[in-house]
């Protein structure tokens, strides 16, 4: 199919160079086509590219192939309907003039942007709001750039006010000085966070309220700007795996899993059967347990301390589960390029139905407090709602995308590791409200838990790595026993696995969304560069889409259902 | 009708040091702030839910509020964005009042070396018991808590033990 898609967008964009990278297509333009070539591909009936997944930039300065400049700015599209994966790139030589902003195309476009410039340095013409995402505003330089060493830290002595961001957005939604003496009302400015027990991380929410009623809101992120992308450009292939667990800390796994299918998927490997099974396993039971957090953390905002113990418990008693797998509650560490860490142990199938019996009766438990409860109804069905349109405009995926009617799962959509051989059913919403973002969680976890059991029923015996001197260490009888073996074992681990020249996207279903990284190698042990595209930074782009209308108590248990977590957030 | 200790001891009076009996009831009455910022966080969850349970040791009473609290619990990364904010938290924690670096990243910027994560809250304010992990077992909240327990058990109530420190923001 993308053979076809690669010539029709050949065909349709004669100026511009195009090639294939696994899945995608990537269309290569100049600065002056880039605006033409993506509203073409986002109103074109023939592409429909609706999503904007992803804004990122690469700095060539260190690279060892010539390119034509030194930054080229990436943006990562698809059509959900037809699983069409498009990625423009265009160069940019001068970062100070950049290159023309695709904000008015598509929201997410206003996050994805301002991170490339924070980051990169990279100017937007057009852009309605370009500043500092993940850094503090007192930062100088741009750290992602190869120049920028990555120890420098800068100290920040004060916090951004928001005040002009809040009143411009007070001025986009039509208030002004004449309306407020109209209803003759007084603005009052309500911070909550970054350290706020509702926010579940460092978030921070500014708001212009009308008694309690929500007239704008502007958000601020970056306070767990942790600096995942420079860190991983200085590890080695393998090494990248236990900085993915901090990613998104409450589905660790879910994050080990995409990010070396991402490189396997360069490199070429195909991992065994038994690797594939153990993958959908751990992927599915993970995201039961983030699905549980989110829940559970949500209620409690809600008033419902009680779900909280129904639903935790099971939590803590799987995260003892898990520590018997792979040896660390939270921070799981269990894959490797080409397999995994070691097989499930002897009894793991039956522990597993032990615990899947007890969350079905934890989810039941819970379920029957909150199903009919008239006070869960009154506060979450019709509040807050996000139509479809909206919801792809600002590049929301996973649960909270199918609550506004999407029916878009990459387990179904793009299916990898035999998701279309299973029996399961993707729960779409109907309305968009916090009602089906929060219902949605309760049935995906029911259907996981059908696919867990499938699973572990068809789950073959064999191998979980491969046999592929390139990738995986070799058998430590073999490290002891003969040169080839030691120095095999040595390089793999202190040059890593030399992953070929080039650069790919790649993504996951995760708990949250699609979960996506963009990879570019230059041949050696490390990444050259290593984007994450995490689905919480642009649900969170567009919270403000959710809230704004409705009322302050509703944005806290609506932060809750769309499950923010820090470390994906701001990486 | 007096019942327990009180029966026993009658209209009587006891003699003991201020600090011995301040300290006593300060120290299995800790009210914990808890500034979670990373999964840290997650695992300090799991050391308040039931299995854990943290309330055994009298500092079940989480407050959200610092002007309530005296135990600083730091769980996660602190960013050089989050550290002004850390430090206003702290200053409105009345005094006494006691520091827990949860985790490497409080600890010590952890696996995060690099441009954004200062290395170590000890570089802003003043800490009382580290823990080590990344992130820690719950188990070791709780015996960082009774670190501190002891600690407040022998120190003396007039004295203001981080009148002197300077960190980075100061």
């Amino acid at each position: 199919m993308n053979r076809t898609m690669r010539e029709k967008i050949g065909a349709a964009f004669p100026d511009a160079t195009c090639s294939t990278a696994l899945d995608t297509v990537v269309v290569e333009v100049s600065p002056e086509t880039l605006h033409n070539t993506l509203a073409r591909l986002k109103n074109d009936a023939a592409f429909n590219c609706g999503l904007l997944l992803d804004v990122t930039a690469i700095d060539y300065l260190d690279h060892p192939q010539p390119q034509p400049a030194r930054f080229a700015v990436v943006y990562t599209l698809r059509n959900w309907q037809d699983n069409l994966l498009v990625q423009v790139r265009c160069p940019v030589a001068d970062p100070e003039r950049g290159i023309p902003s695709a904000c008015h195309l598509w929201g997410s476009a206003n996050w994805g942007e301002r991170e490339v410039y924070d980051q990169y340095g990279i100017s937007f013409a057009g852009h309605p709001d370009l500043r500092r995402i993940l850094n503090h505003w007192q930062f100088q330089g741009h750290p992602l750039r190869k120049d920028y060493p990555i120890g420098k830290g800068q100290i920040c002595y004060e916090t951004d006010s928001l005040e002009k961001e809040i009143r411009a957005r007070l001025v986009e939604n039509g208030i002004n000085e004449t309306t407020l003496k109209d209803i003759n009302t007084e603005i009052m400015f309500l911070n909550l966070g970054p350290s706020h027990p509702a926010t579940h991380g460092a978030i921070r929410i500014l708001t212009a309220l009308d008694g309690e009623t929500i007239l704008a809101n502007v958000n601020e992120i970056g306070y767990l700007h942790r600096g995942f992308e420079k860190t991983a450009e200085h590890r080695t292939y393998n090494q990248i795996v236990p900085l993915t667990d901090r990613l998104n800390y409450c589905s660790s796994m879910i994050n080990n899993i995409a990010y070396v299918k991402a490189i396997e998927a360069w490199l070429g490997v195909q991992i065994t059967e038994r690797a594939q099974f153990m993958r959908v396993v751990l992927t599915e039971f993970y995201r039961i347990l983030d699905h549980l957090v989110c829940i559970a953390a949500n209620l409690v905002d809600m008033g419902g301390l009680t779900n909280y113990w129904y639903l935790y418990n099971e939590k803590e008693a799987a995260y003892d589960f898990i520590s018997r797998l792979t040896g660390a509650r939270l921070t799981s560490s269990f894959t490797r390029i080409g397999g995994m860490y070691r097989d499930f142990y002897e009894g793991w199938k039956e522990d597993l139905e032990g615990h899947l019996r007890a969350i079905e009766k934890g989810i039941g438990d819970s379920l029957k407090l909150v199903e009919t409860n008239r006070i869960v109804h009154d506060r979450t069905q019709n509040v807050c709602i996000l139509p479809a349109e909206t919801a792809l405009s600002y590049g929301f995926t996973g649960p909270t995308l199918r609550a506004s009617g999407v029916p878009f799962d990459l387990r179904k959509d793009a299916p990898y590791y035999n998701y279309q051989h299973f029996d399961f059913e993707v729960p779409v919403g109907s309305t968009g409200d916090i009602y089906d973002r929060f219902m949605i969680r309760f049935e995906e976890m029911f259907q996981s838990i059908r696919i867990l059991r499938q699973a572990m029923k068809h789950i073959p015996e064999g191998p979980v790595d491969v046999a592929d001197a390139r990738v995986h260490l070799p058998p430590k009888s073999e490290v002891y026993g003969n040169i080839e073996g030691l120095a095999n074992h040595f390089k793999l681990v202190f040059e890593g696995v030399k992953v070929p020249p080039g650069e790919w996207y790649d993504s996951f279903e995760a708990a949250n969304g699609e979960l996506g990284f963009h990879v570019v190698a230059d041949g050696s042990g490390r990444p050259y560069k290593l984007k994450v595209r995490p689905p919480c930074f642009y649900i969170m782009g567009g919270f403000h889409k959710m809230v704004e209308g409705n009322m302050i108590a509703d944005a806290i248990i609506n932060l809750g259902c769309i499950n923010i977590i820090g470390g994906e957030l701001d990486r | 009708m007096a019942v327990g200790l009180e029966a026993s001891l009658g209209n009587s009076v006891i003699t003991t040091k201020l600090d011995a009996i301040i300290n006593w009831g300060r120290q299995y009455s800790l009210w914990p702030f808890i500034f979670g910022t990373a999964c840290c966080a997650i695992e300090f969850m799991s050391a308040a839910a039931s299995q854990h349970d943290i309330s055994r040791f009298g500092a079940e009473v989480v407050r959200f509020s610092p002007r309530q609290a005296d135990l600083l619990l730091v769980c996660g990364t602190i960013s050089y964005k989050q550290a002004p904010i850390l430090k206003r938290i702290y200053e409105q924690i009345p005094l006494p009042k006691w520091v827990v670096a949860m985790g490497a990243c409080a600890s010590s910027g952890g696996i995060y070396d690099n441009y954004c994560t200062v290395q170590g809250i000890d570089t802003i304010i003043p800490v009382d018991v580290y823990i080590s992990g990344c992130p820690p077992r719950p188990e070791v909240v709780l015996d960082a808590l009774i670190k501190i327990q002891q600690q407040i058990q022998g120190e003396t109530v007039l004295h203001d033990r981080h009148k002197d420190f300077k960190g980075i923001l100061d």
